[in-house]
């Protein structure tokens, strides 16, 4: 069912739970959001141990930012803030995972469609989007080649060592895809 | 054969202090179906194929395919031409498999099914089909060189140019791509360092500082590009 409804009914709920989220004020209405959201995981038949994995990434963002709320406004306060974003995290989540990329670009064209008033060329947001969740994997993969250089040249962890030769490779990348793109006719 | 002319191509790089002549020069005509190019690395050959297809317009005289110009019909030209780079992450700009080779077809007014369908037939013909719904970023580097082609011949080029669409995989996928390239009906310009790949085309281009210093039979190219290396 999660699979099968339509993109953009999947990315405008997401949207109204984005701008909703403001109305959570209190522990309880936080833990009822996010059960309903696991139960969209399991309605979904994605294992919840999945559906946990994809928030790890966040791990030392919501540790800050929980511990920051701790000391400002209280331990109540924390668990709310963390619950959002944990929870909206979790729900973009399974709009990805549930959606063809290809429908996803697709929903954001049509609702990008009435900004060409304003001069906005609504496939090249598509493109975009595509571009960026491409991007993801590459960028990635040259970052392992760069460290897994670093540790063959016995170089120690350098922050400066290992960004320079990453962006040095990832605008040559972009240089090559530019040209990739105008080759299958994307300016045509 | 779609017909290739290169009418006294001269391309340059640059301005004042920094200008560099990559292509010198050079006018040919090319009819047959497969044409290799070979030449050592910075003599000119991989500019000379980004003309045929407007990747790169030439600063002085004029390519045209079908009597196409690339500098003024770039759009149909490249409908004709295909291109094939040497790094297939490069040119695989969808997140998954199917999704990458729908990408130049979404372009052509087609209807989803007739996507969907032309997708599956070419996806099946060169052995990709289990790996449809795949992430292209988890193909073997041999897999992600076939999707790069499924992709371009897809949308049903007369004429494919690969530049060194092998240099990067290892025997057994260079093999297999060279395969792919034997069975096409396709006019195929090949840029390539194997030599070998070329023994049964009709005509090899040697390269060397810019001009096109041999035309002719492979036999008699190599040959003649060997000497250059020596």
């Amino acid at each position: 069912m999660v699979h099968r409804a339509p993109a953009p009914v999947k990315l405008a709920a997401m949207l109204l739970a984005g701008v909703g989220s403001i109305l959570l004020t209190n522990v309880w209405e936080v833990g009822a959001a996010f059960a309903l959201v696991l139960g969209g995981f399991v309605l979904a038949g994605i294992p919840l141990l999945t559906a946990l994995r994809q928030v790890r990434p966040l791990l030392w963002v919501v540790a800050f930012v929980g511990a920051f709320h701790v000391i400002a406004t209280g331990w109540e306060r924390a668990v709310v803030v963390v619950g959002v974003i944990t929870t909206l995290v979790l729900l973009a989540n399974l709009v990805t995972l549930t959606t063809r990329t290809t429908d996803l670009v697709e929903a954001v064209v049509g609702a990008c469609r009435p900004l060409r008033l304003f001069g906005v060329r609504p496939d090249r947001v598509g493109l975009l989007l595509a571009l960026g969740i491409r991007s993801v994997p590459v960028v990635v993969g040259l970052a392992e080649e760069v460290r897994d250089a670093q540790r063959a040249r016995g170089l120690t962890a350098s922050p400066r060592a290992f960004a320079v030769p990453l962006i040095v490779r990832s605008l040559r990348r972009v240089d090559a895809l530019g040209e990739a793109l105008v080759a299958r006719g994307v300016d045509d | 054969m779609p017909l290739i002319e290169v009418e006294d191509v001269t391309h340059v790089y640059g301005e004042q202090a920094g200008r560099r002549v990559v292509l010198s020069e050079v006018s040919v005509r090319l009819t047959e179906q497969r044409i290799g190019v070979i030449g050592a690395n910075g003599s000119g050959k991989s500019t000379f194929v980004r003309l045929l297809n407007g990747l790169v317009l030439p600063t002085h005289g004029s390519v045209r395919i079908d009597r196409l110009d690339t500098r003024t019909d770039g759009r149909e030209v490249r409908r004709r031409v295909g291109f094939c780079f040497s790094d297939p992450d490069a040119q695989i700009v969808m997140p998954t498999v199917a999704e990458d080779v729908a990408f130049g077809l979404r372009r052509r007014g087609l209807t989803k099914q007739a996507i969907s369908s032309r997708v599956a037939t070419t996806l099946t013909k060169y052995g990709l089909e289990s790996h449809a719904d795949h992430p292209a970023h988890l193909l073997s580097g041999g897999q992600k060189q076939l999707l790069a082609l499924c992709s371009v011949l897809v949308t049903e080029p007369s004429v494919l140019v690969l530049d060194e669409p092998t240099t990067l995989l290892d025997l057994r996928n260079a093999a297999r791509v060279a395969d792919v390239l034997d069975e096409l009906d396709h006019q195929v310009i090949l840029v390539t360092h194997h030599l070998e790949e070329l023994d049964d085309f009709d005509r090899v281009l040697v390269f060397d500082d810019a001009r096109l210093v041999h035309d002719g039979a492979p036999v008699e190219a190599v040959e003649h590009y060997r000497k250059l290396t020596t």
